[in-house]
This record gives C-alpha cells, sequence and structure tokens, in this order.
C-alpha cells in the first residue's frame, strides 16, 4: 500500500494529516499489518487532550495490545465513531475510513518534525530488512 | 544449533522449515527462543488460520518442541519404573501404541513441563516437551532417572514434527499414508510409510481441541520441505492452510489447554491447575507426590476458572482481578477473543469461592474495571460425531 504524500509519519507507525490547526491521526499499513486481525480500538472521547509523544489509546489484536501515541499535541474533536462495532476497518483501509481521531492543533508546527512519506518508507524497509535478516 | 545454552538471549534457533515460513512470508516472532511463524497473512492470517482447523484442516510446523527417549538398560522395566517415578499420570496403564497427557513435577508438586508420554515399546518411552523449557527438562530427566536403569536421549534436534489438525485431517493424511488411521483412536499412534518414508510416527495428538494427527520425520531440510508441501497440496482440496502460533494458541485456549508459564508454572501446583484427573496418586511414589498430599489436606487457596468479558474489554496474560474493594484477589493467566464463540475469553486464578459459573469477577484493564462471569470449561468443545454426520450425508443421499 502506498503512503500518502500528504500524511507525516511517526517512529512508532503513526500517521498524521494536517490543514491548518487540525488534524486527522491513524496507524499506517505497516502498523496495521503487523499487529493482525484488529478487533478493538480503545479511543478517548471528545474534548480530552492528547500530548506529543504520550500514548493516547491502544488497538488490540487477536494476539496483542498496542499502545497508540499521539504524534502532536492537541485536543480531540472526534473519535472515529465506526470503530466501535467495525474494528476491522483499521485492517481494510488503515490510511483512510480506518483513522482513529481528530485533533485540533495546539502547536501545528509540530507536524513539520515528522517524518515524510519517503523518510517513513526508507525506515520501514530498513525494519523490514532485520526483521527478514 | 546452540543447544546447551539459554536460547532466550542468544541468537534465535530455526527449525529445518523456517526458510520455507520466510518463503511464505509468515511474521516471524521469537517463542521462547524459536524464530516461528505466528501467522501467515498468505493463510488470510490469525483468525482465518484458526477458523480453518474448526472447519477443515490447518498445518502446523511444531519442530520445536523437545523429544526425549527412555528405554531399559540391562533389565526390562527400568525405562517404566524411571518415567513412572518423574511424571504424575500412571505409566503403567499405557498400552504399546498408546500416548498420555502427564507432567513433570518438582518436589513441591508444583510443574518442571507437561509432557505428552508415547509407549513405543514395553521398555520404550517417547517425552514431547515444550520448546521453551528444553534444556531444563532434559537436565531434569537425567538428573532424576539416575537412579534407574535406563538411557535418556535428547531427539529434539532429530525430528521435524507436522502437526494436522481439523476436522478433515484425517482425509489429508489417508492420502499420503499407507496407515489405517480409522484404527488409530485419539491419544493412540501408529507407523507407517508416509510420503514415502518408512516408519514413521503418526499420533493422533494435537494442541488445538480438534481431532488431529501430528508425525514425526527426519530433521534434515530436503525432507521436512518435501513432505510439508506434499501434505499441503494433498489438502488442498480440503482448503487446508498453514497456521502459525497465533492460531495454535487462541485454539487451544478455547480448549482450555494449559500453557507453560501461563496456566503452569514452578509456581503452581497440579491441584490449582484442575489437571488432577492426569495424576495418578494411587500409582504409587513419583516426584511431587508427598506435597500433593499435603497440599490436598491443607484445601486450595486459588483455582483455575474460565471467563467471558460482559464489558468491552480484552483480559489478557497478566491483568489483575479485583474485588469490590478495589483489592487484588487473582490474575488472568492468558486471554483472547474467541474466533469461535465470538466473545472475549480468558483464564485466570482466584480463589476457591468465586470458582461457580455465573460468578462476576472485575478485571483491571487499563486502569478500569471491566466486568467478567465466570463460565464452565472448556469454552469450546468440538462435535463428537463425525460418524453421525456421514450417516447423516448418506440419508440425505438417498
Amino acid at each position: 500500500m502506498a503512503y500518502p504524500n500528504e500524511f507525516r509519519y511517526t517512529k512508532e507507525h503513526e500517521w498524521i494529516s494536517a490543514k491548518d490547526d487540525m488534524a486527522t491521526i491513524g496507524i499506517t499499513d505497516y502498523a496495521q499489518h503487523e499487529l493482525g486481525d484488529v478487533v478493538f480500538a480503545e479511543l478517548p472521547a471528545a474534548g480530552s487532550k492528547v500530548t506529543a509523544g504520550k500514548t493516547f489509546g491502544t488497538v488490540e489484536s487477536v494476539k496483542a495490545v498496542s499502545e497508540i501515541y499521539a504524534p502532536v499535541s492537541g485536543e480531540v474533536v472526534a473519535a472515529n465513531p465506526e470503530l466501535h462495532n467495525k474494528p476491522e476497518t483499521i485492517n481494510s483501509d488503515p490510511h483512510g475510513a480506518g483513522w482513529l481521531i481528530k485533533v485540533k492543533l495546539t502547536k501545528p508546527i509540530e507536524v513539520n518534525s515528522l517524518m515524510d512519506a519517503a523518510a517513513y518508507e526508507a525506515y520501514i524497509a530498513e525494519k523490514q530488512k532485520e526483521a527478514s535478516a | 544449533m546452540d543447544s546447551g545454552t539459554s536460547p532466550i538471549n542468544s541468537v534465535p534457533r530455526r527449525t529445518p522449515l523456517n526458510a520455507v515460513h520466510r518463503r511464505l512470508k509468515a511474521k516471524m516472532v521469537n517463542f521462547g527462543g524459536w524464530d516461528m511463524p505466528v501467522e501467515y497473512p498468505s493463510s488470510g492470517g490469525l483468525v482465518a488460520e484458526h477458523k480453518t482447523v474448526r472447519n477443515g484442516v490447518g498445518l502446523f510446523d511444531v519442530s520445536h518442541m523437545g523429544d526425549i527417549r527412555v528405554r531399559s538398560g540391562k533389565h526390562p522395566g527400568g525405562a517404566l519404573a524411571a518415567v513412572q517415578h518423574i511424571t504424575m499420570n500412571d505409566v503403567s496403564k499405557l498400552a504399546m501404541g498408546q500416548a498420555h497427557y502427564s507432567a513433570m513435577l518438582y518436589p513441591q508438586g508444583t510443574f518442571v513441563d507437561d509432557v505428552i508420554v508415547h509407549r513405543l515399546g514395553e521398555d520404550d518411552f517417547l517425552l514431547v516437551i515444550n520448546a521453551g523449557t528444553r534444556e531444563k527438562d532434559i537436565n531434569w530427566v537425567r538428573e532424576n532417572t539416575k537412579g534407574f536403569d535406563c538411557r535418556v536421549e535428547d531427539l529434539s534436534d532429530a525430528y521435524t514434527q507436522l502437526a494436522i489438525q481439523g476436522p478433515r485431517a484425517r482425509d489429508v493424511l489417508c492420502k499420503l499414508t499407507d496407515a489405517n488411521l480409522d484404527a488409530v483412536k485419539n491419544y493412540w499412534f501408529t507407523h507407517g510409510t508416509v510420503c514415502g518414508l518408512a516408519n514413521t510416527l503418526i499420533a493422533r495428538t494435537g494442541y488445538t481441541g480438534e481431532d488431529g494427527f501430528e508425525i514425526y520425520l527426519s530433521s534434515d531440510v530436503a525432507t521436512s520441505e518435501r513432505v510439508w508441501s506434499e501434505v499441503l497440496e494433498a489438502g488442498k482440496e480440503f482448503g487446508i492452510a498453514p497456521c502459525g502460533l497465533g492460531a495454535r494458541n487462541t485454539l487451544r485456549l478455547e480448549s482450555k489447554m494449559a500453557l507453560y508459564e501461563h496456566e503452569i508454572s514452578d509456581k503452581i501446583n497440579v491441584w490449582e491447575a484442575g489437571l488432577d484427573r492426569y495424576c495418578k496418586m494411587e500409582k504409587g511414589e513419583f516426584i511431587g507426590r508427598v506435597a500433593l498430599e499435603k497440599a490436598r489436606i491443607a484445601g486450595l487457596t486459588r483455582t483455575l476458572v474460565g471467563l467471558e468479558m460482559i464489558d468491552r474489554g480484552i483480559a489478557r496474560d497478566g491483568y489483575r482481578c479485583l474485588n469490590e474493594a478495589g483489592e487484588a484477589i487473582g490474575v488472568v493467566t492468558s486471554g483472547c477473543p474467541s474466533p469461535t464463540l465470538c466473545k472475549n475469553i480468558a483464564l485466570a486464578y482466584v480463589p476457591p469461592s468465586l470458582d461457580a459459573p455465573g460468578t462476576i469477577i472485575a478485571i483491571e484493564i487499563r486502569s478500569q474495571k471491566c466486568r467478567a462471569q465466570v463460565v464452565s470449561t472448556p469454552f469450546y468443545k468440538r462435535p463428537k460425531k463425525v460418524i453421525a454426520q456421514q450417516n447423516r450425508s448418506s440419508q440425505n443421499s438417498k
């Protein structure tokens, strides 16, 4: 799956799509693939604060629990309501319908420090090389 | 291979089928010091693999399991006496060609490991043990059989072990062997030609709660890869798929089969684990018996129960069970969403006063109290009647 050029990415495999001070956050295709069948997502309610580098929720697959880290700081505007009944959307459309939260950014400039698509692709290529060594 | 060293901190060991798993692009994990496939995206992943085993047939590489052969020395009876001494089930009840579930215990009545004991001959036993405890087990067996007239051999690296599991396992293996599989009952075994390999051990055993077989092949890579491919080819018409340790875990958990360091360990005794029916106190002396006798009189302080989550959330290994006041009263040993039941299930140690089905227990999940209820186990039991199904289908065709 291609990694959208307009997104930014973290080393913990979250993506963020920001426009002005509003952003959507999800986990990457690489992350959903590593997790396997997603069965549960626990996300913060609207109005909660998230802090860059701190966990804001969990995504669980059959075999594992994975904490999700906020790429940036801000206030949650919405958590994806579709995931309550269809958490597997995170597997089928991680960069689209499987988004996790929408956030009003405290410091929109934080986004600039994250990896772009090319840097992220190089980062996961390195990971995959390690795994197959 | 680096047998003899602690497996956890060294380079993970590989089974003879490692290259096959990597060619299939399986997701690999370090399991007890072994580089093993956890799931195969090409099979559809964990849940698909799980369902394949429940409804059809799946193929597992379980070559990481260890194998210890115990044979009598100069005099008949030495091996029998040794295995009676080191395991809790009654080996004298095993006929040749029969196997049973058992365990090796410490003097405290807690677990060295659980084990399947196969009686290969009057004076010849094969103990199949866990991967993560291989070195510990073999050393323990050697140490504790010293006073017996027997020979102990570590055959762990000599075998590639394949598990063919599911209601169609018999149909797949039938195509590849001259052995009469229908004469092999559950927990019995035979020897036959499999994929041209004479005298192959074929056991009707497994760790999935389904009907199935485990076969033991020579561990050379070429043979292992050839048989793996031939099983998959023969199973194609039944929808066979390679299955990883992820599905193996959810399958065994639904069937309430114990996993070492989870439901059983060196801190948990036989009564607590609820494995009474495999522990034969009346057979005479064995390691752990004295402590178990005392423990039985003292009574239980905790017992293993099955739980079904009521609130949203999945209880995982290590999560605490809480009472109304928020005090820890027990601990979860294994938990997962059950692909067969579509419920979140778990096993946990709790005080015996809470073991009645219907009892509500709180599980602490990320600082929140989530309600679960005690349910009877196993969570899943396979439908018994293969023969009844055949009768029904033949009636339908009339």
